[in-house]
């Protein structure tokens, strides 16, 4: 499903996002992608959401080349992925049905699919109650429930998530982390950074190691190990 | 389409009302900017106004000696109109000459009492007024060399007034200053420009972090720009007729200011007559530069 092909990404004052990384996550996948900070982690995904353009390689998404887009096209494939941060990213001046049914206009979906799947889909993170509340009136853990509901809304093929619990109590990471396990059993392929050696071990999925922009490990049922 | 209009429409109209220091900010922006465009439409009114009514009251006034009588005078006055220069001639009688003055003069008990004495000195007056300013000197030449008012050798005319100079100075006052005002406004349109176009950058440039958060969920330019564009249309629209709302008293203001110098200038009115123009003018201006300016903020936002 997503490809890297000798991916290298050089910044402009020389430093090394990635350095000639080649992978492959197959659908249904769970990946963790491990590693200090600064060892291209998030670069990875921006590849992915083509936030980012490889300085070499090439990045693939099933058969499409991601860098050769066009501006109009990049919407569309971003369409096709759900995205989780660790600074959740809720738009504050919407409501929380703001925020998800955003997302779900955005890939033109009706007024009516819109009233049946985000109540729904606030029902599976448990927060159906918060419908009309705005993200500042959320905790940190319930913020992170909506980004989560917001990302899988659209049914994406891919769920990219950039530290998800980076900001979370052990007891709020181990719900979120539990949460994504149940969108990865439903068919979802997911790809998380994480510097939690806990929530690694706990997954027992695929593991991949990342130092100074280069893939060192690529475990199948990894532990964390730095 | 339609339910993408609603939705950017409504999401605009949210935004606007939920971030109302934002908006605020750019509303009163954009009414200091459209109030000065009101300022230069009624300030080119003010001085077109000023200048034409100063042009009126331009004439050449001929007093004909006491001793000529009425007939000679109105057989004038018929020939005078027969001339293209001329737009206008007005008759006033000895009689009449006599009574204003007396009206002009009646808290001076001396100089009635002169006149009771002397019986009337005036003659009759012909007032002349030409159909455009540059060809008074003409008719003035006119009077003093034409030999039906010189019978004889003697001329029946006692006095020509025609204050050419007076009148041409105020002329190129006025004009000058009308100059000067609308280089001013022209300034001034400029400077508020350029505080409403960063004052509403800086109002979108505080959500940057949600235009790239809107991106990266998979919203097309187009409708994530919407709202913004919508939220211009509602500032001009406001800032619109708060500016009306702030002109109208600014042109009492100068009615009442100017009406010992000017009584033909009516701001106040002139607001009234021209409401609907002003008010489209207004309107459409301000939504021009609320859209305009919403437009090139999210166009550097979207191209990070």
């Amino acid at each position: 499903m997503i490809y890297f092909d000798k991916v290298s990404k050089i910044y402009p004052d020389r430093s090394v996002g990635l350095d000639d990384v080649s992978f492959t996550v197959e659908p249904g996948q769970f990946v963790s992608i491990v590693g200090h900070s600064g060892a291209g982690k998030s670069t990875l995904l921006k590849m992915i959401l083509a936030e980012e353009k490889p300085t070499a390689g090439k990045v693939f998404f099933d058969s499409t080349d991601i860098h050769n887009l066009s501006a109009r096209e990049v919407p569309q494939l971003r369409r096709r992925i759900g995205s989780v941060f660790q600074d959740f990213r809720l738009l504050p001046h919407k409501t929380i049905f703001e925020n998800i049914a955003f997302v779900m206009e955005s890939a033109g979906r009706s007024d009516e699919e819109i009233a049946a799947d985000v109540p729904h889909v606030l029902e599976l993170v448990g927060l159906e109650h918060k419908i009309w509340s705005f993200p500042a009136r959320l905790s940190s853990g319930e913020r992170q429930r909506v980004a989560i509901a917001r990302a899988i809304v659209n049914q994406p093929e891919l769920l990219l998530a950039d530290e998800p619990t980076g900001n979370l109590d052990p007891i709020n990471t181990l719900e979120i982390i539990e949460i994504m396990r149940k969108i990865n059993d439903i068919g979802t392929t997911v790809i998380m950074t994480t510097h939690n050696k806990g929530v690694i071990d706990s997954l027992g999925r695929r593991v991949i190691t990342l130092e100074h922009g280069k893939i060192t490990r690529d475990d199948k049922a990894g532990k964390y190990v730095l | 389409m339609l339910v993408k209009l609603r939705r950017i429409a409504w999401s605009g109209l949210l935004n606007f009302f939920r971030t109302p220091v934002l908006a605020s900010a750019s509303v009163i922006t954009l009414t200091v900017t459209l109030f000065v465009i009101g300022a230069l439409v009624l300030s080119s009114a003010f001085f077109t106004s000023a200048l034409a009514d100063v042009q009126n009251k331009v004439d050449i006034s001929v007093s004909f000696k006491p001793d000529v009588v009425e007939s000679r005078v109105t057989e004038i006055k018929k020939s005078l109109e027969l001339l293209p220069e001329i737009k206008e001639v007005t008759y006033s009688s000895r009689e009449q000459e006599l009574s204003d003055f007396r009206a002009r003069n009646a808290d001076n008990d001396l100089i009635i009492q002169s006149l009771s004495e002397v019986g009337n000195p005036f003659g009759a007056r012909l007032n002349i007024r030409a159909v455009e300013p540059g060809r008074y000197e003409t008719i003035a030449n006119f009077l003093q060399t034409d030999s039906a008012l010189t019978p004889g050798g003697e001329t029946i005319i006692d006095q020509v007034i025609f204050k050419k100079d007076v009148v041409d100075k105020l002329l190129h006052l006025l004009s000058a200053s009308k100059k000067l005002a609308f280089a001013i406004t022209l300034v001034l349109i400029f400077i508020s420009l350029v505080v409403t176009f960063n004052t509403i950058a800086l109002a979108i440039y505080v959500s940057r972090e949600e235009i790239s958060l809107m991106q990266l969920v998979g919203a097309s330019r187009n409708y994530i720009r919407g709202p913004f564009l919508f939220e211009g249309i509602i500032s001009g629209v406001i800032a619109s007729l708060l500016s009306l709302a702030l002109l109208y008293p600014a042109a009492i203001w100068i009615r009442n200011q100017t009406a010992g110098i000017y009584g033909g200038v009516d701001l106040a009115s002139y607001f009234g007559q021209h409401f609907a123009s002003l008010f489209g003018l207004l309107l459409l201006s301000g939504i021009i530069l609320g859209v305009l300016a919403s437009f090139m903020a999210t166009r550097k936002l979207l191209k990070t």
